[in-house]
């Protein structure tokens, strides 16, 4: 298990004051919160970042990391793995948010494990589990078509000591048809154990599109480039262009000039109304690296002698 | 590490199908109705009904609910302070949306 070192992660020094902490913690936390940041690893980064101050926030937990850095530094072991007795101990109020039950490894083997505090008096007579959430990814295609798909998900399980580790779990799903990006799929009773007689709860799963190398989806939308000869876009053509779900003939009107959007009524994602297909045409150029391509250019460049592609440039 | 074989589970699809009391939102944001009045207060969540025991919360309710609640615990916020945020995110997202639509790449 490697080090990890909380300060360079919140960017600060090691004798930064809390003040300090927090404010860093904050404009790190405003450019990385999954919900406000569309940056790629925004999620990761931001589990890096709660953890990080998590433990430097909290004076004890401060002190310990601090007293782990300093032994790691002289090539001892760090965390409490040596045995409970040995390990860390925190008086500290109960970890509030709710799904802390991922925190790295690193971060349990100096502080322990304290998922379970919230729940510490236990219930009287059966309760209901709690529900669960989980992201999952599906190919466009799955949306298109729906049907059923086997997703495996990766979960965190304690054992009879509890130690934590993780299980893989396999589910069948009825993907909906139509279904789009953030909308969720409800598994009843497949959350978390209920307590006595209590139901479990019920699992939560947020779709999410693997990324496709050319189809972009915005809504119920789809977008693509469809690149086009010269041609093609002065002439007009009928051109072969794919959609998530087979490919179709398009027309390409005659005098199409690059940017130029043409709309596929309900190709997009089905739904009542079915969303729309745009190709977006680009205009790929032919190489001149032989002497006919290059004599082709010189003809088309005599044929359009007036042709001044920079006059609204006023140059 | 276990796996067993897939077990065909029943899927509801939340946003098409599902419509939460207040009671049953608050279960799967795991939030208390307190904190979900108080974001219905603002206008961040907007169930048909009258008196919260009549709250009925379309399904894509849930999104929203936990986006708030996250928000709300992560920068410490007020339920008017995510308010704003979140009005800001949706108007963000929806000129980068036109964006991508007007503007070819």
């Amino acid at each position: 298990m490697d080090f990890k070192d909380y300060y360079a992660t919140l960017g600060v020094a090691p004798a930064a004051t809390q003040a300090e902490i927090k404010r860093a913690y904050r404009k790190l936390a405003r450019k990385y919160h999954p919900d406000v940041s569309k940056e790629a690893d925004a999620e990761a980064r931001f589990k890096e970042l709660a953890e990080a101050y998590e433990a430097l926030n909290d004076d004890e937990k401060r002190a310990a990391y601090d007293d782990a850095a300093e032994r790691h530094r002289n090539g001892q072991a760090f965390g409490a793995q040596a045995g409970r007795d040995s390990g860390y101990e925190f008086s500290g109020a109960g970890n509030e948010a709710a799904d802390n039950f991922d925190h790295s490894d690193f971060f349990e083997a100096l502080f322990g494990r304290r998922g379970g505090a919230a729940r510490s008096s236990r219930p009287q007579g059966p309760v209901v589990g709690g529900d669960h959430h989980a992201r999952v990814q599906i190919d466009l295609l799955d949306a298109y078509r729906g049907g059923r798909r086997t997703i495996t998900l990766r979960f965190p399980k304690r054992d009879d000591q509890g130690r934590v580790g993780m299980q893989d779990r396999q589910l069948e799903v009825n993907i909906p048809r139509g279904i789009r990006e953030g909308q969720h799929l409800r598994l009843n009773g497949q959350g978390e154990a209920g307590f006595g007689d209590g139901p479990a709860g019920d699992l939560y799963l947020e779709i999410e599109f693997s990324p496709h190398p050319y189809f972009r989806v915005d809504g119920r939308d789809i977008y693509l480039d469809l690149p086009i000869a010269p041609w093609e876009a002065a002439l007009g053509a009928n051109v072969t262009a794919p959609t998530p779900d087979g490919s179709v003939e398009l027309t390409v009107p005659a005098g199409s000039s690059a940017g130029r959007k043409l709309r596929l009524k309900g190709k997009g994602l089905p739904s009542v109304p079915p969303g729309d297909l745009y190709a977006v045409l680009s205009i790929a150029l032919p190489p001149a690296d032989n002497a006919p391509a290059q004599s082709a250019y010189r003809e088309l460049s005599a044929a359009f002698g007036g042709f001044d592609p920079r006059r609204s440039l006023k140059v | 590490m276990s796996s067993s074989q897939p077990s065909t589970t029943l899927s509801v699809f939340i946003e098409q199908e599902v419509e939460f009391s207040l009671l049953e939102l608050c279960r799967a944001c795991s939030a208390d109705s307190g904190q979900l009045m108080l974001l219905v207060e603002e206008g961040v969540l907007t169930p048909h009904g009258d008196a919260p025991h009549e709250w009925r919360f379309e399904g894509s309710a849930l999104r929203r609910a936990r986006a708030a609640l996250r928000l709300g615990h992560d920068f410490e916020l007020s339920p008017g302070a995510t308010a704003l945020v979140l009005d800001l995110v949706d108007e963000i997202d929806a000129l980068k949306a036109r964006l991508r639509r007007t503007s070819p790449r």
